[in-house]
């Protein structure tokens, strides 16, 4: 039952809008960049997981709500990037559209732009995309809000820890070149990593930041190569994650370890870097060998004609299935039910078991991944099972 | 000033329109009230625009950097100073980058103006990321109790502000000179009239409005980070918004906001992954069909309505 | 002296973006905002043509650069034509191309989302490290560079020595008279803005080779290009280029020895010096 206010315009996408059988047909919203600096991202780690879930959920038969079958139709939104488009379209999706289940939007700010409109709707909002290092504050005001991605700190941790397996061996030496993208990702990142790898005995020989959309990061590659670091890190975005390794390439960056943030573990890093991806460390990771994350990736694949990528992907969909468990188990759509079930239960998904402590926060994910031949797997993690031993970088020929 | 019967009635059925207006809230929480804002926050913005724009000619593209600065005037002083100081503040910030925005363009043809202001957005928010990256400061949370109804009553009274300011301006000496340098810039300045200034002046006043339309929402967005405060969407916006009413005339904008918001939510419900691609679509209707925008239309009507009396 | 070749290099990379906006705003007097629409376009072609059939990107350039002239005349005679012949006014004229254009930059992405989808696209293409003055580039950019020397040289002599680019640039100088004159604006009007997207497009396809790009990227260009065209002076070849040499080499300064975080913020600041000190920019002439 989708109630057009604006009849007008209905009657010219009238079959699109065709009313459905209200007892058997359940409106699923999403809202996420469509447009915008984040659609890129959104395109390869969120929608097609929205694609794929509601596929799965139709293909068994629909979700079984105290006993009745609903088949899910989704209502997909654009939000532009932009907070205020996203606010607007969760409360159009809940009034206008009857939205039942409302996903979560997708990226750091957005989500938590968008997580009052959810909470005073009182809708569960098990985020997938979302880093923070203030889950607790969060939840304190947001009760209803879920975090699963981890936070700055965890991540770091995580990479010191790798760094500081490789340097153990003898791989790499002390003398660490670090970058990051100035904005609200990197710098977080780079302000928890800086004193992180400092305690663990490395010395930063070069650091420095660039802004968001720079085109020509050459330079920056060339003054991190001439600091002759043993090991690179760049807390980086898309786009630049691409200049960066292309750079080094280009600068024969000689290190032992090189890591770069979000992309590195898309599968369009590894089409176009091919041989000389191998052994290049991420933000991320996934238990790539085990059997639910390949069944899974093979069910992306066949969907959706694109392979997911190896950590939010993954991720998104798992927190789909939070959600989708969560409504099957209670019963009914009490969203304050489902929230207390979420909170109280833990639930088994594509990246394995997920479960939430008292500040509403998953303590366990992927945090470094690395490409190993062909597959980009998980080295380290807080608590997931499936982590492969960390390889040096063995130059880029 | 000297008050007819006329601007008396005009005034009294301003503010009883603005009471009505005020009601919403009671009526609605939810997507209405949504839309409210968003109706209510372009006014606002694309009001004070045509109030520069519309007399001088000047196509700004600055509304996003006003709008970023308040939202952050917010975003950095909401832990320091209770929240409604910071508007005031917000305004002046705004005012005093508006200034110095005209000090050094304003002398300039339009062309320049144009880049000019849409560079501006792009490097403040370089400027205050930088600044952040410096600090190793994140994204800024503001965790307020300020609920939509609120955002939404002090959108609606700084609309009101921005609208009695244009009817003061209108009136005043500041408004004949604009009139006259909007008609020819050459004649105005052998007339004495020191056009910079005046220009100057004006463009205050959509950078105080619009800063401070920034500090109202910022609480909405919990969450703010450059990229989100500084979306230079917003620019574009509020001058299809202005110019699809027309800026000839102080309610002329209003009647674009109003159309154009709804519209646009019916766009982005029906045709969600078109979205983009409709917009550029009622851009080029509205540059083709209506180029002297509603008000144009309406007065157009009108004329020929008398025209057939005749 | 690494500083000055990779500046160069950038500022190459620069003049390629700008040069085709300066033919459409300089000669066919539109300011067109579709302009980074265009030179995305350019990159998905070569991306698809690379991708799905291994053609070199340097090869894709000649069916890209036909079709992105054939598109962008029908582009004038279409939609701004009608503007031009409405105008009462340079600044009319100035306003209703804004929109127009910015409505059609809104269009083109929408285009691209609904055939390419909003992913990211990008590929290795000669991307091995070249040795030149005792430091590596990339070959990709060299290449780049060695095109964009190439076109903006084609163009200068085209302007300067044909007939044809000689009737151009006195429509850029006056408009009025060089209809007097018998010189046919209209025809060459369009025929300098569709050459102006085919350059852009041209620009557009080599960049890709070592720059990211997504539909929605395209804004990026505009901007860079603008102000590039603002700064060397509305309408002048040789101030097109010597301005993106001046940025490409200022950025790669600023990158390298005060702060990668700045770059942009400097870009700006030479902008608005430029237009403070010189209004008509660094090589145009005063307006009357």
């Amino acid at each position: 039952m989708k109630r057009r206010t604006f009849t007008w315009l209905a009657a010219a996408s009238i079959a699109a809008a065709v009313p459905a059988t209200a007892q058997e047909t359940l409106i699923v919203g999403a809202v996420a960049p469509k447009t915008g600096p984040l659609a890129g991202g959104a395109a390869v780690s969120y929608w097609p997981n929205v694609q794929l879930w509601v596929h799965d959920v139709n293909a068994r038969g629909g979700l079984d709500v105290g006993g009745t079958r609903y088949m899910l139709e989704v209502v997909e939104y654009d939000d532009q990037t932009n907070a205020g488009q996203t606010i607007q379209a969760v409360q159009r999706l809940v009034n206008q559209d009857g939205a039942q289940i409302v996903l979560p939007p997708y990226s750091t700010g957005l989500n938590l732009a968008a997580a009052p409109i959810y909470n005073r709707l009182g809708l569960p909002m098990v985020t997938s995309t979302a880093t923070t290092d203030k889950a607790d504050e969060l939840s304190q005001q947001f009760p209803n809000v879920f975090i699963t991605l981890g936070g700055a700190v965890p991540i770091v941790d995580g990479v010191v820890e790798a760094f500081t397996a490789l340097r153990d061996e003898g791989t790499i030496g002390n003398r660490l070149a670090m970058v990051n993208v100035a904005d609200a990702f990197g710098i977080e990142l780079m302000g928890a990593a800086k004193p992180a790898f400092e305690a663990a005995g490395f010395e930063l020989v070069y650091e420095t930041s660039y802004p968001l959309g720079s085109q020509d990061l050459s330079p920056v590659m060339k003054a991190a190569a001439a600091a002759e670091p043993d090991a690179f890190i760049a807390w980086s975005y898309p786009p630049d994650t691409f200049a960066l390794t292309e750079q080094a390439i280009v600068e024969d960056l000689q290190v032992g370890a090189f890591f770069t943030a979000v992309a590195t573990a898309f599968p369009a890093y590894y089409e176009r870097f091919g041989e000389q991806a191998e052994g290049v460390l991420g933000i991320g990771g996934v238990n790539a060998d085990g059997e639910a994350f390949q069944d899974y990736a093979a069910r992306h694949l066949e969907v959706t004609g694109a392979a997911p990528d190896y950590w939010a992907s993954a991720m998104v969909y798992s927190s789909f299935q939070v959600l989708e468990q969560s409504i099957e188990a209670v019963g009914s759509f009490d969203n304050e039910a489902i929230i207390q079930h979420i909170k109280d239960n833990s639930f088994e998904t594509v990246i394995g078991t997920l479960e939430f402590d008292e500040n509403n926060n998953n303590t366990s994910f992927w945090t470094v991944g690395q490409w190993q031949d062909g597959v980009f797997k998980g080295v380290a993690s807080t608590g997931r099972e499936g982590a492969v031993e960390v390889q040096p970088k063995d130059g880029w020929n | 000033m000297r008050l007819t019967n006329r601007d008396w009635n005009a005034l009294g059925l301003s503010a009883l329109l603005i009471a009505v207006v005020c009601c919403l809230p009671f009526l609605t929480q939810g997507y209405w009230l949504s839309i409210g804002v968003t109706i209510a926050m372009y006014a606002v913005l694309a009001t004070s625009w045509a109030l520069f724009s519309g007399p001088t000619h000047y196509i700004s593209l600055a509304t996003a950097a006003f709008f970023g600065v308040g939202t952050y005037t917010v975003g950095y002083g909401i832990e320091v100073l209770p929240y409604w100081t910071l508007l005031p503040i917000a305004g002046v910030l705004g005012a005093v980058l508006a200034a110095l925005a005209g000090l050094a363009t304003l002398r300039l043809s339009g062309v320049y103006f144009v880049i000019f202001t849409l560079g501006l957005a792009e490097f403040i928010r370089q400027i205050i990321t930088w600044v952040q990256n410096l600090t190793g400061q994140r994204g800024i949370y503001v965790l307020t109790s300020i609920t939509e109804s609120h955002i939404y009553w002090q959108l609606v009274g700084l609309a009101a502000l921005v609208f009695l300011t244009g009817w003061l301006i209108g009136r005043s000496r500041l408004g004949f000179a604009l009139r006259i340098i909007g008609d020819d810039e050459e004649v105005a300045r052998h007339s004495g009239i020191h056009t910079a200034r005046a220009k100057v002046l004006l463009f205050m006043v959509p950078g105080a409005a619009a800063a401070i339309a920034g500090a109202i929402l910022a609480p909405r967005y919990v969450y703010i980070e450059p990229m989100l405060a500084f979306t230079p969407m917003l620019s574009f916006q509020v001058v299809i918004m202005a110019l699809l009413g027309g800026t000839g005339r102080l309610w002329g904008p209003l009647v674009g906001v109003i159309p154009f918001t709804i519209i646009w939510e019916a766009i982005s419900a029906s045709f969600p992954n078109q979205t983009t691609l409709l917009l550029g679509v009622s851009f080029l209707v509205i540059v083709y069909l209506l180029p002297r925008g509603f008000v144009g239309l309406i007065e157009d009507t009108r004329h020929r309505g008398r025209e057939a009396q005749a | 002296m690494d500083v000055i070749v990779t500046g160069l290099l950038l500022g190459g990379l620069y003049a390629l973006v700008a040069m085709g906006l300066n033919l459409q705003y300089g000669m066919a007097r539109i300011m067109n905002l579709a302009n980074g629409e265009m030179l995305v376009a350019g990159g998905f072609a070569a991306f698809w043509f690379y991708t799905a059939a291994q053609v070199s990107p340097l090869l894709t350039v000649f069916i890209v650069a036909p079709v992105a002239f054939v598109l962008n005349w029908l582009i004038y005679v279409v939609f701004l034509r009608p503007l031009v012949a409405r105008a009462k006014s340079r600044g009319q004229l100035e306003v209703d191309s804004i929109l127009t254009t910015f409505g059609l930059s809104f269009v083109a992405v929408g285009l691209m989302l609904a055939v390419f989808g909003g992913d990211y696209f990008s590929y290795s293409y000669l991307s091995f490290p070249v040795s030149l003055l005792g430091d590596t580039y990339g070959a990709n950019r060299i290449v780049a560079f060695c095109a964009a020397v190439v076109i903006c040289g084609a163009l200068w002599l085209w302007l300067t020595q044909s007939r044809a680019g000689l009737s151009i640039r006195a429509i850029s100088v006056a408009p009025a008279s060089a209809r007097l004159v018998g010189i046919d604006v209209r025809r060459l009007a369009a025929l300098s803005f569709a050459l102006g997207g085919t350059v852009t497009a041209t620009g557009g396809a080599l960049i890709s080779t070592f720059v990211t790009l997504d539909a929605s990227t395209g804004v990026l260009f505009t901007l860079k290009a603008l102000v590039i065209v603002i700064m060397g002076g509305v309408g002048d070849v040789r101030g097109t280029i010597v301005a993106a040499l001046l940025l490409g080499l200022l950025e790669t300064f600023v990158a390298s020895v005060i702060d990668p975080g700045l770059t942009l913020a400097a870009a700006y600041l030479l902008f608005v010096l430029i237009l403070l000190v010189r209004p008509q920019g660094l090589f145009g002439r005063a307006q009357t």
